[in-house]
Formats: structure tokens, C-alpha cells, sequence
């Protein structure tokens, strides 16, 4: 298995070599922060194709096909376009607060999306306390999605927000306890920790049944968390024209756009890394010659392999399940799946306890 | 030397943005703007936090205070108050109460901090607080260990509920 860290010891030392520590450190800073805002674009940008795609198969049509092959530069010029429109500024609103909401949508994103742990040494920010930090990072996005509906002066956009609001703070309780589930499991919540510690096994098989549950938990309440559909409520566009987001236009709009696809992708790579290894690769104790090949493929398609599959699941939920009503989506949340939760939690402590798990 | 200063630089920076962002929370007329405010202050706190390389910390202030309490703020912020109406201007004498109170409040600080015999500086500590550390201190029952308050403040927070449910209550 290719560890990337001796890749990025090697620019510490050139870097050190040229330059003071201090300036060392910021350069690196510097340019860690440029490659993610850069991944977090292209990123954006695949998952779109892919979602037009996937959508497109889902209806029995050939989605965008004209420019490029398989109509892969139609998203680039998307882009373009998105990133010459006028940003249109509206009247009788707070026009600071009107502003600054996407960049806080945006910011929060991209702190979750620092942690993604991309293959062996490959990792941007490894905290102790990691996988929380990751929750922590994304629940700031809420605040971000209540000030754009809010100073849109929109009724639409307030009651959209509103939703929202109700929606991601009823289901982060849920995210939370899943993911506690497993890290009771792992015993850790260094997220390098965790992928290290699926080295035998992938926690989905080790974990087995409250595994499973928490795994099935976590693509509900996730899935609901980046408010992708079925529980795209806020944004309900036959009943809310297109909620909190009515009134951006431009790049501001551009900003949720492509924050909901990288979210999606966030919430699809913290359920690879937490139930199916991140990039480890799948291991099975006994069978040391299967391990050794497994090994040759390389962590970075692992983990990218494991993350698209998770991506197309949720967006199979979306163009598969109709809308819930929001009377629906809250007491799904509150009547079903947190005392779900809380018994599987007990569950998984008993067998973590008892040493059931393989 | 440098490493000091770039410290020294992040430092301040953070302390400039917390004292700056926080006169502008009580400065502003606009509610929700005041409440924005609030949240890049509790931002620059938990951005001190991880600076001091305590992560727990800094992920529980991103979570509860800029996560949870702000969006309370905000919710009700937006469930109560229109925004049109701007705040009466205070009477004269409650002006004057609140200005001998806040003088005194000052002078009460000033006179803490100068008296006060400051122990040694620590440099900030090099590695992280192990997450098993804080889970054993927070559900001990030994000595220096947090099980007993940590249960009764849940029980307080379950009393809160409560009460919030009951006064809420439709009475048929």
C-alpha cells in the first residue's frame, strides 16, 4: 500500500530547506488551502454531471450529450456561465446578512470537507476528535440557510429556511448517533484511526447487525441533512418556487448549488469512511493471499470507488422516493428513527462489551 | 523566533476579531445582525481553542454555541420580532443607571485584572487532550472527576424542557 505522507514529508523538507519554519508552515498552509478549494470545484463539477446523468437514466432519457463526449464539458460551461451572470441585488433587504449567507454555507462545507480522508496519508486536517469535528463543521451551515431566508424578505425563502432549519437540526441528532454507535465500535474518533482500525475488517462486516442499522440510519438522516430529496422540502420547488435560494442569483446561487452537491458528496465519504473502511482495502482474516491482491489496487481508488457508490445510492433515493410532508419527514425523525437509534446504541454497546463482534 | 511571531500574529488576530465582533453585536440596531455578530465572535473563541491545539474544545463550541445556541437565537429571533420596528430610544434614567452600571462593572475588572497576580505563562501545549482522557474525566465519580455535575445538569436541562412544554401546552 503507497503511503502519500512520504509525498507530503518530502515538500515539508524541500520547503524547510528554503525557507524558515515558520514560513514553511505558511506556505504549506497556503497551498493545502488552494488544493482543496480547487478538489472542492472539480468535485462539484463531477457530481453534477453525475447527477444529470444518473437522473437522466432514471427517467429513460440521455441527459446533456451535445458538448464534448458524453456531454462531459456541458458542466464546465455551466460554470461559465454561472460565474459571468449579474448578482442582482434586491431592495428593502439586509443587504450584509443577504451577502454573507453563502459564504457561511460555503465555509462550513468546505471545514467538513478538509477532514475527507482521500487514501493512505492523504488528509488534510486529522484531529483527535475528528469525526466530531466533522458534525461540528457541517451543523454551522444551518445559520448560513436561516440568514438567506430570512434577509431575502421573501415569504417563500423564510418559510423554506424555516423548514430547513427544522429538518437538519432534527436529523444532525441522528447523524450524531449513528456515528457514535460506530465509534463505540472503533473506540476512536481520529477519522485516520478509525480507517486504521478496519484494517482486518470493514466495520459493516465486523459490527454486523447494529452496524447495519446505524449504516441504514445514517443514509436516511444524511441523505435528509443535505436536504436532497425525498426530504428536499426546503427547497419543495412546486410548492416554495425554490425556498431559502429564491432571490440569489448569480454566483451567490452558484454558492448553494454547488455546496448541496459537495455535501452530498461529504455525507457519502463519512459513511465510506466510518462503515465501509474508507480507503482500506477489503480485508478478510484468513485469506492472506485475497488481502495481498486487494492491496495492489491503490487507496485513492478505494476510497473514491466506495464514495461513487455511496453517491449514486442517495441520489437513487432521490429520483426514486416522492416528497414527504414535513409533518411526515419530522415525525419520521422523532417517532421512528431516534428511538431506532437509541436501542441500537445500547445494542452495539452490549455486543462491543461481550466481544460478539468478528 | 518566527514561529513565535506567527503565533503572536494568529493570536491577535483572533483577539481583535472577538473584541471587535463582540462591540458590534451590542453596538448594532438590527437584531439578527447583532446575532451574526455573536456567532463570528463564538467563531474567533473556538478558533482560540484550537489554536491553543484543544480540539475538543473548539469542536464543542462549534457545535453547541455556533451549531445549536445561535440557531435558537435565530429561530426565535425569527418567530417573534418583526425587524420593522426600531428600538425606542431609552429613557434618560435608564440610560444613566446603565452607564454608573457599566462604569462600575468596568472599574471592578480593571481593578481584578491590575491587582491580580498573574501565574506563570505556559506555552500552549504541543499535543492534543486524549478524547479517552476527557470521556473518563466527565463520567468519573473520583476525585477531580464530573459524573455528578454532569448529571444534574441534564436534569435541569430535562426540567427546562418541561417547563417549556407545559407553557406551551394548548389547554383544551
Amino acid at each position: 500500500m503507497f503511503d502519500f505522507s512520504v509525498v507530503t514529508t518530502w515538500i515539508d523538507q524541500g520547503l524547510r530547506s528554503v525557507m524558515s519554519p515558520a514560513a514553511a508552515v505558511t506556505v504549506e498552509c497556503l497551498l493545502i488551502g488552494i488544493v482543496l478549494l480547487a478538489l472542492y470545484a472539480i468535485m462539484a463539477l463531477i457530481l453534477i454531471l453525475a447527477e444529470r446523468k444518473v437522473c437522466a437514466a432514471f427517467q429513460c432519457r440521455l441527459g446533456p450529450n451535445r458538448v464534448g463526449p458524453w456531454g462531459c464539458i456541458q458542466v464546465v460551461c455551466d460554470m461559465l456561465k454561472m460565474l459571468t451572470k449579474e448578482i442582482i441585488t434586491i431592495r428593502h433587504t439586509d443587504t450584509f446578512l443577504y451577502n454573507l449567507a453563502p459564504f457561511i454555507v460555503i465555509i462550513a462545507s468546505l471545514l467538513a470537507f478538509a477532514c475527507i480522508p482521500w487514501g493512505n496519508g492523504l488528509q488534510a486536517l486529522d484531529f483527535n476528535v475528528g469525526i466530531f469535528f466533522m458534525i461540528a463543521a457541517s451543523s454551522i451551515g444551518i445559520v448560513g440557510i436561516l440568514l438567506a431566508g430570512w434577509s431575502s424578505n421573501n415569504k417563500f425563502s423564510l418559510i423554506g429556511a424555516m423548514r430547513s432549519g427544522a429538518q437538519m437540526i432534527s436529523y444532525e441528532l441522528s447523524i450524531g448517533l449513528s456515528l457514535l454507535t460506530m465509534v463505540v465500535l472503533s473506540g476512536t474518533m481520529q477519522i485516520s484511526g478509525i480507517v486504521e482500525a478496519q484494517n482486518d475488517l470493514w466495520f459493516i462486516f465486523k459490527g454486523h447487525i447494529p452496524a447495519l442499522i446505524a449504516f441504514v440510519v445514517y443514509l436516511i438522516a444524511g441523505t435528509a441533512e443535505t436536504n436532497r430529496g425525498p426530504f428536499d422540502l426546503p427547497e419543495a420547488e412546486s410548492e416554495l418556487t425554490a425556498g431559502y435560494h429564491t432571490e440569489y442569483s448569480g454566483m451567490h446561487f452558484g454558492f448553494y448549488y454547488v455546496a448541496e452537491f459537495v455535501n452530498m458528496f461529504i455525507v457519502a465519504s463519512i459513511a465510506t469512511t466510518v462503515f465501509l473502511g474508507g480507503w482500506m482495502p477489503l480485508h478478510i482474516p484468513g485469506l492472506d493471499g485475497f488481502n495481498r491482491i486487494m492491496d495492489y489496487i491503490p487507496s485513492v481508488i478505494w476510497f473514491l470507488g466506495k464514495s461513487a457508490l455511496m453517491v449514486f445510492v442517495i441520489m437513487w433515493f432521490k429520483w426514486t422516493f416522492p416528497r414527504l410532508r414535513i409533518d411526515q419527514l419530522l415525525s419520521l425523525e422523532w417517532k421512528y428513527l431516534l428511538p431506532i437509534n437509541l436501542l441500537n446504541l445500547i445494542l452495539m454497546v452490549v455486543i462491543v462489551v461481550t466481544g460478539w463482534h468478528f | 523566533m518566527q514561529d513565535a511571531i506567527l503565533l503572536k500574529i494568529v493570536f491577535y488576530f483572533l483577539a481583535a476579531a472577538i473584541a471587535v465582533f463582540s462591540v458590534m453585536a451590542v453596538t448594532t440596531r438590527r437584531i439578527l445582525r447583532a446575532a451574526t455578530y455573536l456567532l463570528f465572535v463564538l467563531f474567533a473563541t473556538a478558533g482560540l481553542y484550537f489554536f491553543l491545539n484543544y480540539s475538543f474544545l473548539g469542536a464543542v463550541q462549534l457545535m453547541v454555541y455556533a451549531g445549536g445556541v445561535i440557531i435558537l437565537y435565530v429561530f426565535s429571533i425569527l418567530l417573534t420580532s418583526t425587524d420593522k420596528e426600531s428600538p425606542s430610544p431609552l429613557f434618560s434614567l435608564r440610560r444613566w443607571i446603565a452607564m454608573i452600571a457599566s462604569i462600575g462593572g468596568i472599574c471592578l475588572v480593571a481593578f481584578l485584572v491590575l491587582t491580580n497576580v498573574w501565574p506563570e505563562v505556559h506555552a500552549p501545549a504541543t499535543d492534543e487532550v486524549n478524547m479517552k482522557l476527557i470521556g473518563h474525566t466527565l463520567m468519573g465519580t473520583e476525585k477531580g472527576q464530573y459524573l455528578l455535575p454532569f448529571e444534574l445538569m441534564s436534569v435541569l436541562l430535562l426540567a427546562c424542557m418541561v417547563g417549556g412544554i407545559l407553557i406551551a401546552r394548548k389547554r383544551s
